[in-house]
């Protein structure tokens, strides 16, 4: 591979990162800080890209499709939490087991029912960015991987503040660390969880709206992008941000990488192959607790 | 290092420096355990004696439970050694450790929860005792028998996972007593409780160690430990500080600043 | 041997010998093609439940070990036209390493950890696959069934009774596992890992143990596939429906029996059939998702548990009229 190709590709690399990086956001958040066994993040994703796909088709902008669908899923994983929260987490009893169940349960409704609905077949969006390309020299870079990272940028940047700044922000991080010490200033753990585990399911949103501009969507993308996103949560440290981004550019550049040397068939085992290397090895994931 | 009036065991030899009774039933070794770069504990040395009541003190994150953990099995040491009966068990796994005769039961109670009390008993009786003779052995009957001991016959059917708190921990007991150990080790298996319920699992104790079970005691309720145990160490910030009688040890001023500050 | 384990014996005598007399009398192939489905359900949700119900360790890669089963049974048969007994016990191995190697994951990871790595195992395998030419890529590649052997009037007839007899053994083996010492050992570990090591319990080695056993099942329910779809693809074969299946069938049979998989299995298995036949096969597999988490939230013991349930309160009064 001769150094303009590896260049290339780390470049590529870097954009799918903080790609990868942000469709990571809502399960950093679910899984990492939470402690929720969200197998189905990837499948909320996929329907995020669907209801952007949807909206689409009345020549709204996949972007804007996914900002105005952010506060029903906002609503929905208000919803989805109570229900997990009722059913397993105030039982106590064997959560484990059942909990992830439930949700790979959850991931695997949303997926037939979205086949039920749209077919098996690939979906994409038109906007004015997609398509083109930006060329710098002999490289080119295509526009929806620019959109894609800006937007990956902003959101990451948003939500790091959020979490640092705001009341609400902090108790979500304090949640994850001790329980007894929220209840002790008057917080509600259980709300508080209530209202991360909405921030992230809204944030999968917008996210899964980045998915559809990045490439055409099928329903069983979700599969992929369970290696994809636990990858990086694993990987990052459970619940870091900044830890986020980290293992994002690095699964974004190796999957690049193998993707313009092995080719593109390889290149689902990458995150799953990478996932399972740190697992053995370093569980705690680069910034481990 | 302080030595109280015992010897301490230091080097091989030191088996028979042990006293006129006999060889140590544990010895552990100059012990030293890391979690990244946070020393757990440091070179520590202990000998017990076989029969002896043994209480381990120390403020909270001193290492008495990486301590016992190191020597249950849970944790393996970075350094040093642990022998029980002469054996060097400091690479077994736990379970091998069980089975040579070392039991402990856990400071949060952790039962077989979707087993029955009597079940629970079966599986050490089953993985220890009777291995390899399960078809002849009456593991129903001993089960009961020990219930009986410790005083939870009546519960035998209950599942294990609706027990109170005294009952956990008795049955935390129970269940380290069914593997037919030489040694206990109870983790603090009275925090928490009543007066009553200490004074029960006291006299469960002090029965268990009549019928010749060496038993180290970790606890924070004092007047528990004090009026247990025969020898007591006090361990702080991953050091030894403090071997001997009980009275003697906390009389010392590096026991008196662990616990009580600067 | 006990009296249990005669009566047991003796069933499985009778069930096969009623599966044979099934060739005998039907003609419709359709009826073996069908059957075959839910007996291969049998096996993959009694292999699931040996790891996942007894010992808590959640596999969502089922869909791998069957296919590495049916690969094996493929590249032997490619090569030396291996016979299907050999393929069975073939896959069987093959799956049974993969097993022990996903065991081995166990030493490190627990809860979702271990799934996470389950579903990685099945992706890292399926890529694999479907860049191995020799097994026929993505596009798949066609079996030619051998002629019928003796006994049978056709060769689905002799793969349908082969399941049923691979469907007995791994009743057997789950059966032996549960009622024996090794099955309370796996629950201690699925109740408590750290207690369990500590009351003598040799953690480590019954997990190998489950797992290795696990996709030994699973690897022979795959291994004969080929052979009865005269066909082979990978995305027949990685099916996200095996993986479902393999995981819902016993928790919506009830997993603390060795009953409660093979209820899911031929419910779950028959519903399918009989959707897939009348509405779609997308529904079929929506319909398992649906049970999956409805049984997962209102009968987390499953249907024997709802059996229990309802069998006890039988006595007292008062919940019977509540029941009514």
């Amino acid at each position: 591979m001769d150094l303009q190709l590896l260049f290339e590709a780390i470049v590529s690399g870097v954009l799918l990162g903080c790609f990868y990086a942000a469709v990571s956001l809502g399960l950093s958040i679910a899984f990492g800080l939470l402690d929720v066994p969200h197998i189905a993040h990837p499948a909320f994703l996929v329907l995020g890209a669907f209801g952007a796909y949807v909206l689409g088709g009345y020549g709204l902008d996949p972007l804007v499709a996914g900002l105005l669908l952010m506060p029903v899923f906002f609503v929905f994983g208000l919803g989805v939490y109570q229900f997990y929260y009722a059913t397993f987490e105030r039982r106590g009893t064997d959560t484990g087991l059942r909990g992830l169940a439930f949700f790979f349960g959850v991931a695997f409704i949303v997926e037939v029912g979205l086949i039920l609905a749209f077919g098996v077949d690939q979906r994409m969006v038109e906007a004015p960015y997609i398509g083109q390309s930006l060329e710098i020299g002999e490289m080119r870079l295509p526009y929806r991987m620019l959109v894609a990272f800006g937007m990956a940028v902003v959101l990451m940047v948003v939500l790091s503040t959020y979490l640092a700044r705001t009341f609400t922000g902090r108790a979500i991080k304090a949640v994850a660390q001790d329980e007894g010490a929220l209840r002790l200033m008057g917080v509600d753990p259980v709300r508080v969880k209530r209202i991360a585990f909405g921030i992230a399911t809204a944030v999968t949103a917008v996210t899964g709206a980045l998915l559809i501009i990045v490439g055409p969507v099928e329903p069983g993308l979700g599969r992929i992008y369970i290696g994809r996103t636990f990858c990086v949560v694993v990987l990052a440290g459970l619940g870091s941000v900044p830890g986020t981004i980290v293992a994002g550019l690095i699964l974004g550049i190796a999957e690049s990488i193998v993707l313009s040397t092995a080719g593109a068939a390889w290149a689902p085992a990458v995150s799953f192959g990478i996932l399972l290397m740190v697992l053995a090895v370093r569980p705690a994931g680069l910034f481990g607790r | 290092m302080s030595s109280q009036g015992r010897p301490k065991v230091e080097h091989p030899n030191a088996k028979r420096e042990g006293g006129p009774m006999s060889a140590p039933l544990l010895e552990v070794q100059g012990v030293s355990k890391h979690f990244g770069g946070f020393a757990a504990l440091t070179e520590v040395s202990v000998a017990i004696r076989p029969g002896e009541r043994f209480g381990l003190i120390g403020p909270n994150g001193s290492g008495k439970t990486t301590l016992i953990n190191c020597i249950s099995g849970a944790f393996l040491n970075d350094a040093g050694a642990i022998r029980f009966d002469g054996q060097d068990i400091s690479r077994l796994p736990a379970y091998r450790r069980t089975r040579l005769g070392i039991a402990r039961s856990f400071q949060l109670p952790r039962p077989f929860s979707s087993m029955s009390v009597l079940e629970n008993l079966i599986v050490p009786l089953e993985y220890v005792v009777h291995r390899g003779s399960l078809h002849t052995a009456d593991t129903h009957g001993e089960a009961m028998e020990i219930l009986t001991r410790i005083g939870l016959a009546d519960k035998a059917q209950t599942r294990s996972g609706q027990l109170t708190q005294v009952d956990l921990r008795k049955l935390e007991l129970a269940r380290a007593m069914a593997a037919r150990p030489r040694l206990l080790i109870s983790d603090e298996a009275m925090a928490g409780l009543s007066g009553s319920e200490v004074d029960e699992i006291l006299d469960i104790l002090f029965k268990l160690n009549e019928s010749g079970i060496t038993i180290i005691m970790i606890e924070h309720i004092m007047h528990a430990v004090m009026r247990f145990s025969e020898r007591v160490v006090c361990l702080d910030a991953g050091r030894k500080i403090a071997d001997g009688d009980p009275q003697d040890v906390i009389a010392t001023p590096e026991v008196r600043k662990a616990y009580l500050g600067e | 041997m006990d009296a249990g384990t005669r009566r047991f014996i003796v069933g499985a005598i009778v069930f096969l010998a009623l599966i044979y007399g099934l060739t005998r009398v039907v003609s419709n192939e359709y009826v073996f093609f069908a059957a075959y489905v839910v007996l291969q359900f049998i096996v993959l949700a009694t292999a699931w439940n040996i790891l996942g119900g007894y010992a808590g360790y959640v596999n969502f890669g089922s869909g791998a070990f069957f296919a590495v089963g049916a690969y094996t049974g493929v590249a032997l048969f490619k090569a030396f036209e291996a016979p299907i007994l050999v393929q069975v016990v073939a896959g069987a191995t093959m799956s049974g390493l993969l097993g022990l190697a996903v065991g081995a994951l166990s030493l490190r990871l627990r809860g979702i950890f271990f799934s996470i790595a389950t579903v990685a195992v099945a992706i890292v395998i399926e890529t694999a696959v479907v860049n191995t030419p020799y097994l026929g890529g993505a596009k798949g590649l066609p079996i030619l069934r051998p002629a019928a052997p003796a006994l049978f009037h056709s060769y689905l007839e002799w793969v349908f009774f082969l399941m049923a007899i691979l469907a007995v053994i791994a009743v057997f083996c789950a059966r032996y596992v549960e009622t024996s010492w090794i099955g309370r050992g796996l629950r201690a570990i699925r109740d408590n890992e750290g207690a369990a090591e500590c009351s003598g319990v040799p953690t480590l080695k019954l997990k190998l143990f489950a797992a290795t056993l696990s996709g030994a099942l699973m690897g022979a329910a795959g291994a004969p596939f080929a052979q009865y779809l005269s066909f082979i693809e990978p995305t027949s074969v990685f099916n996200l429906n095996y993986a479902v299946s393999a995981l819902a069938m016993p928790i919506i049979g009830g997993m603390s029996h060795w009953m409660g998989p093979v209820i899911g299995a031929v419910l779950l298995g028959t519903v399918q059939q009989l959707v897939t036949v009348t509405i779609s096969s997308e529904l079929n597999v929506l319909v398992v998702g649906v049970l999956l988490v409805v049984f997962v939230v209102g009968a987390p013991d499953g249907i024997l548990g709802l059996v229990r349930k309802l069998r006890r309160p039988r006595t007292p009064a008062a919940s019977v009229g509540a029941k009514a």
